[in-house]
């Protein structure tokens, strides 16, 4: 791989994860959904960029994929939910939003710090590649923890869903990425229909034991 | 035809067509015969010769186990369901088309079940299991009480979230093969992995192991993972109960194993063992309290499976012939204990029209046969002989005691912790004044008693070749 495609490649990424801390402090669902929006053409322009350098194809299908499922429909759909649940305006958080962006630092840190550590004998594009998918994976997750909001929640999961494409396809001519983003689209969209059919505003936050308490037992 | 090929083909056309048939009578018994169509299809797989593994299929010692009971265990919880939806319908919690949509649910996730099981590919079986998720999902929810879609939502996103890190570790797999095996398929074969295996980088195959064992053990349902199962089994209908603690968790379990193989034959790579006996104990002793101050029954059986799995992983982690033979014969046992006791349950709670213990009381006054008969299963799903999850949990403590003694300790005290609690909730539910007249029973026993039989058979006697082909698959393990 050439010196430029690398440089390129790593920008990609690099903006990738750039994005996923820009998503941590956003406190209002629209602009949140926005972020999100910018994620997933990151995300295309990413896989894309796979696709060209590695001659791969079928990558450019998990990139038309990223592109309209995830840049122009589901963004359109949750727009069109959270105006008809009325939820709108805010976000609201767990942990505040400075503790939330030390923690993704952290976060950040400990992956490139795991990832380099252990891919001493991959090429030095896959391993920055897995640091920058792991650290999107991680923020992801850190953003599904910190927010009670059912949709800032799944806008959580489908970023960390990008991370798992991104490592996908630096991983060089892996199989059945497009199978997997395909699988990974029906559960997002089945989440995304779940939250619209069952008005699902709250997050379920208990761990079975206190306020469940209530319905234990109680069902029908 | 090969009959593994058969395995697939039968419940994925048999959800098609169920989909398209009206009438829940006519769905449920067509459920039936595609399920006996799949067990006839898997027991053939034990007489005939093997096929080849190739780049998609592979049938070994290791998953013909699981193939067989798990269509074996679907087979009988089919035929569970056929009663238990008839009376759905007649009460009105169910209305035909979800019924329907569940029948064509349950043959969509036989079909994943079964082809995360015979795939030979680490990819394809990651789609596999969240194609049974999925499924199942949509099942737990099906009564679209609010308790129902709070458990179909948790386990909905606990179970992505598991399943996002089991691909994270897939792909690290992946990029630990590609250097030793090539681009392309040939580096996600299992076949291939096992024999590439030395020559992997043990450390990114450590990683991948600590993601593949976070992410496939939320599906197993290890503490502290496993805040989606009890209300996914309490909010579900019954038969999906059964399913889920008899078949679903094993499926994960039997992802974890094929990856602890993989650890196994790259000898620089850390042992997964101690991972999984330790996520096995603080499952056994976390879900062993908790079972004290269950009110709800089914959730209550819920945690004993979280208590099961715990010794089961404990046991694989253990490893060794001995140990692997018995968590092998203990996951075969629980799955057929539990699945008997969920049916049992499915039954009483039609009867009595509420889930919570303090008010199922007195079964061995109102409904002899079914509250003896849950009384047995629970003294055999506590571990009592002559059942045979006495046998698989003896040689589980046995084999540790000569190994690691004070692990051993910790193991029966969790036993002993959750024995309490099953008795204690046995006394309640079986004797006592009941509260209700008797009313009829409508569900046919047999399945229930098909499966206590065979845990009591295996209780007094385990034939021989069963025993030598458990012994060669506790080998293969290592």
């Amino acid at each position: 791989m050439g010196h430029m495609s690398f440089d390129i490649a790593h920008l990609l990424a690099g903006g990738l994860v750039l994005v996923s801390f820009m998503m941590i402090y956003q406190d209002r669902l629209h602009a949140l959904l926005n972020t999100f929006t910018l994620h997933a053409l990151v995300l295309t322009a990413a896989v894309a960029w796979q696709a060209w350098t590695q001659g791969a194809d079928h990558l450019y299908i998990t990139a038309a994929i990223a592109l309209i499922f995830k840049a122009i429909i589901i963004p359109g759909a949750l727009y069109r939910i959270i105006r008809r649940l009325g939820i709108h305006r805010e976000v609201e958080q767990v942990v505040g939003t400075g503790l939330t962006m030390l923690a993704g630092m952290g976060l950040v840190a400990l992956s490139i710090v795991v990832m380099l550590d252990v891919t001493t004998k991959a090429t030095a594009f896959a391993r920055e590649d897995l640091a920058f998918a792991l650290s999107v994976v991680l923020l992801g997750l850190l953003m599904m923890v910190t927010r009670r909001n059912a949709v800032s929640q799944v806008v959580g999961f489908m970023s960390l869903e990008n991370g798992l494409i991104l490592a996908a396809a630096g991983a060089k001519g892996m199989p059945l990425v497009v199978e997997i983003t395909v699988a990974f689209s029906i559960l997002i969209a089945f989440i995304v229909i779940g939250v619209f059919l069952f008005r699902i505003r709250e997050r379920f936050d208990t761990v079975d034991l206190g306020a469940l308490d209530r319905f234990r037992g109680e069902m029908r | 035809m090969s009959p593994v090929v058969l395995v697939l083909i039968v419940p994925a056309a048999a959800s098609a067509l169920l989909a398209l048939l009206p009438g829940y009578r006519l769905g449920a018994r067509l459920n039936v015969v595609a399920s006996l169509l799949t067990f006839l299809a898997a027991a053939a797989l034990l007489v005939l010769p093997r096929p080849a593994p190739n780049d998609y299929l592979l049938v070994d010692d290791l998953n013909i186990v699981f193939i067989v009971l798990n269509c074996f265990v679907g087979l009988t919880a089919a035929m569970f369901s056929a009663g238990y939806i008839g009376h759905e319908i007649e009460t009105g919690h169910l209305s035909p088309p979800y019924v329907r949509f569940y029948h064509a649910m349950y043959q969509l996730m036989m079909f994943g079940m079964n082809l995360a099981l015979v795939t030979n590919n680490i990819g394809l079986m990651w789609v596999a299991i969240e194609l049974a998720t999925l499924t199942t999902v949509l099942m737990v929810g099906i009564y679209r009480t609010h308790e129902a879609l709070e458990a179909a939502w948790k386990y909905f996103i606990l179970g992505s979230v598991g399943i996002a890190l089991a691909l994270f570790g897939t792909i690290l797999v992946y990029v630990a093969a590609q250097p030793v095996l090539g681009d392309g398929t040939p580096s996600m074969v299992w076949t291939n992995l096992m024999k590439g295996a030395p020559h992997f980088d043990p450390a990114l195959l450590n990683l991948a192991f600590i993601f593949l064992m976070l992410g496939y053990g939320t599906k197993v349902g290890l503490a502290p993972l496993h805040a989606w199962l009890p209300d996914a089994h309490a909010e579900g209908p019954t038969p999906i109960s059964a399913v889920l603690s008899g078949l679903l968790l094993n499926v994960a379990l039997y992802a974890v194993l094929r990856f602890k193989m993989l650890m196994a034959a790259q000898p620089a790579a850390i042992a997964p063992g101690p991972l999984m006996v330790g996520m096995g104990l603080l499952s056994l002793i976390f879900a062993a309290f908790m079972l004290y101050r269950r009110r709800d029954i089914k959730r209550f059986f819920a945690y004993s499976s979280i208590e099961h799995m715990g010794i089961i992983t404990f046991a694989f982690g253990m490893g060794g012939p001995l140990a692997n033979f018995a968590g092998l014969l203990h996951m075969v046992m629980h799955s057929l204990t539990k699945s008997a006791i969920f049916y049992s349950v499915g039954q009483i709670v039609q009867i009595k029209g509420t889930q919570k213990i303090d008010r199922i009381r007195g079964l061995s006054q109102s409904h002899p046969a079914l509250g003896w008969g849950l009384a047995l299963a629970i003294l055999a799903i506590a571990g009592m002989p002559p059942f045979g999850v006495f046998l698989s949990e003896f040689l589980v403590v046995s084999s540790t005691f000569a190994r690691a003694p004070a692990l051993a300790l910790l193991l029966v005290f969790g036993l002993l912790v959750a024995f309490g609690a099953l008795l204690l909730h046995l006394n309640s539910l079986i004797f006592g004044e009941p509260d209700s007249p008797p009313t009829p029973v409508r569900i046919s026993p047999s399945a229930f008693r098909l499966h206590m039989a065979i845990v009591l058979m295996a209780g007094i006697y385990l034939p021989g070749p069963l025993v030598d082909w458990f012994q060669n698959v506790a080998r293969l393990l290592g």
